[in-house]
């Protein structure tokens, strides 16, 4: 029994693995391969199926000039935005989640699991009740098409997630560690900064984790709010799209584009592993 | 110097989680709150420490108003009953934290964190990360920091509960010694416990607590021998005292129609009429020739047996000194040590005990 459970659990782990790796490979091969040989039938391996080639990736760094759509620029765009955006995000949405999980606030029937309730509620409006406002809005300040207008919205997006991770995490911290610290001789702000704060980098990092990936995949209000000064990679990429589908530089776009994401995720999964905050009750 | 708590109150909902008390600690003494769970111990304690504040009366200590105070410069120290210590730091930086609070000199801070990691036991553990230790150990931590603090006022929220038998037993006494040392600083010291036996053995003031009202304050014999009434009776003793109600006619305790006691000489005068009667679960033993009552529940405990009894109405539990095993709806022959016997009155205070003079 115990070696059937053991395969089974064995199976399911491949099975996965190869769901979740098999598109990645597909697509790194497909980004060298070219016309003919995307459309003349399924292969796989290069130089014994098909003649690989550089096309698909020389068309993301070429200028337009050259028929190119030249994506360093949206890269660090969209590099820049997602992570001030995120940035700015955790910090005042870790100072408000701290406030809403250690203080009692109250507004008539308002309390506080109900402005953290507004606070995630943004999220469930589609983007597109939205886009509207946010268009109307950006325009008044002057700041379509620039960064500034991006990083502003994407903090009204980002932002309720951070609320959302954080107050739940500050809930399962021990209002003790902060009282001991006011005990120990720390006033409110030096108890959340010297104490508080350092045990809370596994809950930030969650948080930032989620801000950064919501971010850098936000194509709708990228397209509405940016036309030609400035532009974010998703939207660059969909640009390639022509009377003929570029399949080989479309996966080279799409490898390119979550590149940055993987990276994240395995700098935040070794650190989570290591697991902070066990010794703080019982 | 003394800390004077006048009438303070606390009511955040309907009930009142403090309920006009006044107390006086003085320097250089050890108290004991002694209370069930929930009855408003740990928010008195909080309550001396600045981490809530009263709805009504007021708080002195050496002559300043202790409530105008913040709690970060009130010089007090706190161990909860959850070990609660700083996570991110070692166990040295634990112990340090109030004093580089404090901006004490590097070198005095590394003194004073050294002999408090002495009296702790704990040498040793320096470097240590607090999710490697064990609870004890932590707690222990915990201890050597509001140690190392020298604070005026130490509380102490049932530190040793959530610890296991044997390591309660060894921390007990250590902390007996360990209060004994620090009374040269002339501190005071505030140890809230939900255990009679705790209290009595620290040996301190003892302050019984219900419903966040003072029932009865005294040394551990006062309250031992002469509770002030039913509910500190039931509170300061482990089983809990049995009260049961009775009715004294012509010299025989009657607590139900078959229960009925010759009452000893000392009770001879007190008029007939309805009353309380308390009887310790240690004063009642098994006697062929007593009254029968059958088992409810046994529960062994130790070396001895606690048995849950039932005769009709009256319910009552008694500890026998030996380890055996009673089948439930078993029937047990008990009697009463009657020069054992308190008696109360039918609102709760107490009418004799077999102490009183």
């Amino acid at each position: 029994m115990p070696k059937l459970y053991t395969f089974l659990k064995y199976f399911f782990v491949v099975l996965w693995a190869c769901f979740v790796i098999a598109p990645f490979l597909w697509a790194i091969s497909t980004s060298f391969k070219d016309f003919n040989s995307v459309t003349g039938g399924a292969t796989y391996i290069p130089w014994l199926q098909f003649e690989p080639t550089l096309d698909g990736w020389s068309v993301l760094f070429k200028p337009g000039s050259q028929g190119g759509i030249n994506i360093i620029g949206p890269y660090f765009n969209s590099i820049f935005v997602t992570l001030t955006a995120s940035l700015i995000s955790i910090v005042l949405g870790t100072l408000a989640a701290y406030a809403l999980s250690r203080y009692t606030f109250k507004a008539g029937i308002v309390k506080n699991n109900d402005i953290t309730f507004f606070f995630i509620s943004q999220r469930i409006m589609p983007p597109v009740v939205l886009s509207i406002p946010f268009f109307i809005f950006l325009s008044s300040l002057g700041l379509l098409d620039s960064l500034a207008g991006l990083i502003l919205v994407y903090i009204v997006l980002l932002m309720p997630i951070a609320v959302w991770i954080m107050v739940d995490f500050f809930n399962r911290v021990p209002r003790e560690i902060d009282e001991t610290a006011l005990i120990d001789g720390c006033n409110p702000f030096q108890a959340f900064f010297k104490v508080v704060l350092p045990n809370s980098v596994p809950g930030m990092l969650v948080a930032g984790l989620f801000c950064i990936i919501f971010g850098w995949i936000d194509f709708f209000f990228a397209f509405i709010l940016t036309f030609t000064k400035v532009q974010l990679l998703p939207v660059k990429i969909v640009a390639l799209n022509s009377s003929i589908t570029p399949w080989w530089s479309l996966s080279a776009a799409a490898l390119v584009s979550v590149a940055p994401l993987i990276i994240v995720a395995f700098i935040v999964e070794r650190y989570l592993s290591k697991g902070n905050l066990s010794g703080a009750l019982k | 110097m003394s800390l004077l708590l006048d009438h303070i109150s606390f009511k955040p909902t309907e009930e009142y989680h403090l309920n006009d008390i006044s107390l006086r600690f003085d320097s250089g003494k050890m108290y004991t709150i002694l209370g069930r769970t929930l009855s408003g111990k740990t928010t008195l304690l909080k309550t001396i420490a600045g981490l809530q504040t009263p709805d009504s009366g007021s708080i002195n200590f050496e002559d300043t108003d202790f409530l105008s105070i913040p709690v970060w410069k009130r010089n007090v120290a706190m161990v909860y009953q959850q070990f609660i210590n700083y996570p991110h730091l070692n166990v040295r930086d634990n112990i340090a934290f109030p004093l580089k609070q404090r901006k004490m000199d590097e070198n005095l801070i590394e003194k004073e964190v050294k002999v408090a990691m002495e009296k702790v036991g704990l040498i040793g553990f320096e470097s240590r990360k607090i999710q490697e230790l064990s609870g004890g150990q932590q707690q222990r931590v915990a201890l050597a920091r509001s140690l190392a603090k020298k604070a005026k006022i130490l509380l102490l929220d049932e530190p040793l509960v959530n610890l296991d038998y044997k390591l309660r037993e060894g921390l007990r006494e250590e902390f007996k010694k360990l209060f004994n040392v620090s009374d040269e600083s002339n501190s005071i010291l505030i140890y809230a416990s939900t255990d009679p036996l705790e209290a009595m053995q620290l040996n301190g003031d003892i302050i019984v607590i219900d419903e966040g009202k003072i029932l009865q304050t005294g040394t551990a014999k006062d309250v031992f021998e002469n509770p002030a009434t039913a509910k500190v009776a039931e509170i300061t003793n482990d089983p809990a005292m049995n009260i049961n109600k009775c009715l004294i006619q012509d010299n025989s305790l009657i607590m139900n129609d078959s229960v009925q006691i010759q009452i000893p000489d000392e009770l001879k005068s007190v008029p007939n009429g309805k009353y309380l009667v308390g009887i310790r679960a240690t004063d009642i033993f098994l006697d062929d020739q007593g009254f029968a009552f059958d088992v409810e529940i046994s529960e062994i405990s130790g070396s001895e047996t606690f048995l849950h009894l039932r005769n009709k109405n009256l319910k009552c539990v008694a500890t026998i000194e030996e380890v055996k095993t009673y089948n439930t709806n078993e029937v047990v022959k008990i009697n009463f040590d009657k020069s054992k016997i308190y008696l109360f009155e039918e609102s709760g205070e107490l009418r004799h005990s077999p102490y009183q003079q």
